[in-house]
């Protein structure tokens, strides 16, 4: 059981893509344990948003392999990317506005709710037992968050942080094997974000999938990720637990810049 | 459970609304209080009001512009009156004929919509508004200069003319070019077309408030979020747009029965427009404001003979004032305190 536990859920290597003449991400190689919390970090432009379109193809890679659970992706799209287990949740938030919270987290569930057309038309007995059993899932999934009082509200209304959170309900929902995070706590203040954090792990420990996030915030990237990578023009410049990231030089020099000698 | 009970309650009002409408012409036509051209209103407000619904599923509900649905609407009113017409004899029971006719109409028209769909439905953007803007017309040039007549052996087709339909004598042309359909038996009645909305309400109402309808209007709000939730986006908005065409359809053969004569163009770009502006002033997605204006600018112009020669005139400015009316807050908030004073509840909450 352990030994399977090792086993990387996803498998990406010599991953890239050009635009045009433009190399946006080049040879990115990542691995991710079952129930690993991994982190990719980078300065602003370094293609961190560019991996995710990748992994969930929205783009189509120019190269490499993406390996998830075993199966290669190669051809799939976005549609059947979800289906075969990764989903995320978007840096400008995106959700469905118009409809209500719950039913947000309803559409995270539809490809688990087993019932057609004509079903729903006629209301058919099988309309109501998944119906029912959609709603207790999608309050269940929104307790995670304690949200459960917010689910007849419209999705638009919510405050910012909400709906970010609201986003990982219905990431959650598909039942991924793997959770792409787009800097969830942008915008949320500091204990908005230590809640969040511990609200990740919580996921991670009930869901048992991996987790690989994009954050600015520090403090939860160190606090939480057991792995870090690190981008800068669109390739990785340094890889490892958050300890050895915070003292890599290279890793400074992305950030801070490099030190000029005196003359 | 709350959720579900609200939507459903809203159904439910819908369905009294027609019900109400319904009893209550009807009991102005048999005390015969009704004067004649509003009598003769009747069917084609019904009709106005499932194309109302038919587009709202499309506009309002997927999402997608759709500028030619009178051509659906073309087809199922030519086809349902072949249908109705060549069975004259077959089939006695003139209800039966005309169910017949409303099923075979709804089912060509969704065969057109399904070939517009599938390769239009791939885009983004407004390329659906533009193919369906050339299919209205298009039908529209098919239809007249198509020949259909029926004899004892089956019936007959011809694209040229009349003559070269080479029928025994005694057949008789159901479709006769660009005079249209003639000689049809008129047996649409009130009590169907009512019948047939109540149908398509169930149909959409029902699909809205079901997982399809989610999907539908989750990827009419963000589509890239739809697709990575796993939804097959061609698949809903091809559902939303055939069965749009298929009501469109019926909704044409139910029209057409109630005339002697139809002509093709009675269903061009203008009709499309009038339905569009149907659902746009009774408000994009709500399916009870696109029936109530749907019946209300139906007859409208028939209300306004008296003004002669300045009706359209005073159909515009209705169009604007009613535009303004719903769209500008102050003006709803005038009237929710009206209405919060005749009922002494607050009707309307800001926000």
């Amino acid at each position: 059981m352990s030994e399977k536990d090792n086993r990387p859920i996803l498998e990406v290597s010599h991953l890239g893509i050009d635009f045009g003449g433009l190399t946006a991400v080049d040879d990115f190689n990542i691995s991710l344990a079952k129930t690993e919390i991994a982190g990719l970090i980078g300065p602003n432009g370094a293609g961190k948003t560019t991996i995710f379109n990748l992994l969930t193809k929205v783009y189509q890679p120019s190269r490499g392999k993406i390996v998830l659970d075993d199966k290669d992706t190669n051809g799939m799209n976005t549609i059947q990317v979800n289906r075969a287990g990764i989903a995320r949740t978007f840096q400008n938030i995106r959700l469905f506005d118009k409809l209500t919270v719950e039913d947000n987290v309803k559409i995270g569930l539809h490809n688990h709710t087993e019932y057609n057309m004509w079903s729903g038309i006629f209301r058919l007995p099988k309309y109501w037992n998944e119906e029912k059993r959609s709603h207790e899932k999608a309050l269940e999934l929104l307790s995670i968050f304690d949200m459960q009082d917010l689910a007849d509200a419209t999705a638009g209304s919510l405050p910012y942080g909400a709906q970010r959170r609201l986003e990982i309900v219905r990431a959650l929902a598909t039942e991924p094997k793997v959770l792409l995070l787009d800097e969830p706590a942008a915008g949320m203040n500091p204990s908005e974000t230590a809640e969040l954090m511990e609200n990740i792990r919580k996921i991670r420990d009930k869901f048992q999938i991996a987790v690989l996030l994009i954050e600015h915030d520090m403090n939860l990237v160190m606090g939480i990720c057991e792995g870090i990578a690190v981008l800068n023009f669109g390739k990785i410049i340094a890889k490892g637990t958050p300890s050895q990231i915070q003292n890599n030089p290279q890793v400074i020099e992305a950030y801070l810049g490099k030190k000029k000698e005196a003359k | 459970m709350k959720k579900i009970s609200k939507s459903a309650r809203s159904s439910f009002i819908n369905y009294g609304i027609v019900l109400i409408f319904f009893l209550f012409f009807q009991i102005m036509l048999s005390t015969g209080k009704l004067s004649n051209s509003l009598s003769g209103q009747l069917i084609p407000i019904c009709t106005y009001v499932i194309m109302a619904l038919a587009l709202n599923l499309v506009v309002g509900i997927s999402g997608e512009l759709s500028l030619g649905h009178a051509g659906f609407m073309s087809v199922g009113a030519f086809s349902g009156v072949v249908v109705a017409t060549a069975l004259k004899d077959v089939i006695t029971v003139s209800p039966i004929r005309l169910i017949l006719a409303i099923v075979i109409g709804a089912v060509l028209a969704a065969v057109a919509g399904t070939i517009i769909g599938i390769p239009v439905l791939r885009l983004q953007g407004d390329y659906l508004a533009i193919v369906t803007l050339a299919f209205g017309e298009i039908i529209k040039n098919v239809l007249n200069c198509l020949y259909i007549g029926a004899d004892s052996k089956g019936l007959h087709f011809s694209m040229k003319d009349g003559n070269s339909l080479n029928m025994e004598t005694g057949g008789t042309v159901i479709i006769n070019g660009p005079q249209g359909a003639l000689g049809i038996q008129k047996i649409s009645t009130f009590a169907a077309a009512i019948i047939l909305v109540l149908i398509v309400l169930f149909i959409i109402q029902n699909l809205v408030n079901s997982r399809a309808g989610r999907a539908i209007k989750a990827i009419r709000d963000n589509r890239i979020a739809a697709e990575s939730c796993g939804l097959n986006i061609m698949k809903y908005k091809m559902m939303a747009f055939v069965l749009s065409a298929a009501i469109a359809g019926a909704a044409g053969a139910l029209y057409a029965l109630n005339y002697s004569t139809v002509v093709p163009k009675k269903f061009d770009f203008n009709t499309s427009i009038l339905v569009l502006v149907f659902v746009v002033l009774g408000g994009i997605g709500n399916l009870r404001g696109s029936m109530i204006a749907a019946a209300i600018l139906t007859v409208l112009p028939e209300l306004l003979r008296q003004f002669q020669d300045y009706r359209m005139l005073v159909y515009a400015i209705v169009l604007i004032l009613v535009m303004i009316i719903t769209n500008n807050s102050k003006a709803k908030d005038l009237l929710g305190r009206v209405g919060a004073k005749i009922f002494k509840k607050s009707a309307v909450q800001k926000g």
